[in-house]
């Protein structure tokens, strides 16, 4: 494969140190999950695998994480105070190490459970340089990166479903960039996963939600502006 | 970047009479679709923020998390006021600005990856020490960033960039031969003269492996990052002079990439061989996370780290 780099990706990014796979990609991780739950979740355990579970107060992984949690980006100067904010704010957090198999050395699961008390899972890596990849939601296997605003649709693997999907991506004049299908079995559950040229907006992912055969639809903005986090100045 | 190599980087700029900085420039804007100014404005983001880290640490004391580097900046700060250095002005404050970004990096404080994290005070130092000492403005600035990022962006696209699977002279190597190509760009020399800089560096800085004590960006990574902005420097003195590289830059990088590829994992940041093997790593690793390195009732484990941790007296060396 060919290596394309770009000059910003040589001098940069801005970031809270010390580690661009360990610390920037950790948030962006967290910033990620929080994006797929949808909203801040009440309670977090995060379960460590390989260099992450070795290294992580070393590399202030576990502080990245939950300011990704917290919607902060790697270059927030309150990355460092992340789990005193969160404990402010009553989130409860645990770290522990656990083997998730043959993965990526720096992968974590991240277990948040809602308000309303249902758990969203997902599992990532940060796979070098701050870039990231999401490999896991709940008990779905599917692969992205979250350098663009994804859409992730969960539906019953049937004919024609996609077509209905892209066709109505198209008459809202939405860019695709990427595009994979991930399924479980034939016929049971599959999930689509798009990777957009640009966020769209509540009432095309409405109208998606309606299209026939689809379960539900998640929505994850470009991390910067996954949401607005207020600031605590206490 | 849309170009194989050094080789064709010349060609290119020789054709068009620009500079390497001219070409990264154009080169960004035809791949992201944005105008001069924003991508002008993109980088100077990036330069501002070298200004922030490149400084801190000479103003004030910055320690560590886990309190094994830190004040080491500030030291450098005032003995450059007591004018006595041996090496010169220059290269103190080069040394002392690329030690502020390690120190604040390893403190989780602010800095620029260029081009990572670990060697991230090399390029900061090199352009503030050139703005301050040699009154080189901003605009130029600017362009000597682009340039470095270009040369940087070939030597990742042929070789590595990542300590992990170069070991050190892919980080900090990478770093000071970037440093160095804009230095020599900024003083007016010719984009040939700016790969032979490139190349001299890679020259002085292979081999060099990566074996961090504890795993941590901070010993030896700091001072590496100090002696990275002097070779940058010192290097573009000899090819400002009018001295070449009898070895292509090229094949610096393809031979810094096999180099790499010959080290034993032990050697590529994984915080087991080289310094990090000896008794004192293995010992100063034991003070920092314990016997046990997820077990709660050490250093590392404070998870109400505040700034109470900043002034801590830093392990004794």
């Amino acid at each position: 494969m060919i290596k394309k780099y770009g000059v910003f990706d040589i001098i940069g990014p801005i970031m809270i140190g010390p580690s661009s796979s360990h610390t920037a990609g950790a948030a962006k991780l967290g910033k990620i999950a929080r994006g797929i739950a949808g909203d801040e979740p009440r309670k977090v355990k995060f379960y460590l695998h390989g260099s992450f579970s070795k290294t992580y107060k070393g590399h202030g992984t576990d502080r990245a994480l939950v300011a990704g949690i917290l919607g902060m980006n790697p270059d927030d100067d309150r990355l460092r105070e992340s789990l005193r904010i969160a404990k402010e704010k009553g989130m409860e957090i645990s770290f522990s190490e656990k083997d998730l198999g043959d993965v990526h050395p720096n992968t974590v699961n991240i277990e948040m459970t809602m308000n309303d008390g249902h758990v969203v899972s997902v599992t990532g890596s940060s796979i070098g340089g701050g870039a990231v990849q999401i490999s896991k939601i709940d008990e779905e296997d599917i692969q992205f990166s979250g350098n663009y605003p994804t859409l992730l649709i969960s539906q019953r693997d049937v004919p024609g479903v996609v077509a209905n999907i892209t066709k109505l991506l198209y008459d809202a004049e939405v860019n695709i960039a990427y595009m994979s299908l991930f399924r479980s079995q034939r016929g049971k559950d599959a999930t689509m996963i798009f990777e957009l040229d640009q966020n769209i907006d509540e009432k095309i992912l409405g109208e998606l939600e309606r299209v026939e055969c689809v379960d539900h639809v998640r929505f994850v903005p470009l991390s910067s502006n996954i949401i607005n986090y207020p600031i605590s100045q206490k | 970047m849309n170009i194989k190599n050094g080789k064709e980087l010349l060609k290119i700029c020789k054709e068009q009479n620009i500079t390497i900085g001219e070409f990264a420039i154009r080169q960004e804007m035809d791949e992201s679709g944005m105008s001069f100014e924003e991508v002008y404005e993109k980088m100077l983001e990036n330069l501002r923020v070298m200004e922030f880290s490149t400084s801190k640490g000479v103003n004030e004391k910055v320690i560590s998390v886990s309190g094994l580097i830190g004040g080491d900046s500030f030291k450098l700060g005032k003995y450059l006021k007591s004018q006595k250095s041996v090496s010169g002005n220059i290269m103190v404050k080069a040394m002392g600005y690329a030690l502020s970004c390690s120190e604040v990096n390893a403190s989780m404080g602010k800095i620029v990856a260029c081009p990572t994290a670990g060697a991230c005070g090399i390029l900061p130092a090199v352009m503030m020490t050139m703005k301050e000492e040699h009154g080189i403005e901003e605009r130029d600035l600017i362009f000597g960033l682009f340039a470095a990022a270009g040369i940087g962006a070939i030597i990742a696209q042929n070789a590595t960039i990542s300590g992990a699977e170069g070991g050190c002279q892919a980080e900090c190597g990478s770093a000071a031969a970037m440093a160095s190509v804009a230095v020599v760009e900024m003083m007016g020399g010719t984009p040939e003269m700016c790969l032979n800089a490139g190349a001299i560096v890679f020259k002085n800085t292979l081999g060099l492996v990566c074996d961090p004590i504890g795993g941590l960006v901070e010993v030896p990574c700091a001072k590496r990052n100090a002696a990275g902005a002097v070779s940058a420097l010192t290097v573009a003195d000899m090819v400002l002079a009018g001295i070449a590289s009898k070895i292509p830059f090229d094949d610096t990088v393809s031979a810094m990439y096999s180099i790499g590829k010959l080290m034993p994992e032990a050697l590529r940041e994984t915080g087991i061989g080289g310094l990090a093997g000896t008794k004192t790593g293995k010992r100063l690793k034991k003070e920092i996370f314990g016997d046990k390195e997820t077990k709660s009732t050490n250093k590392m484990n404070d998870d109400t780290f505040d700034d109470s941790f900043k002034t801590s007296d830093s392990i004794d060396l």
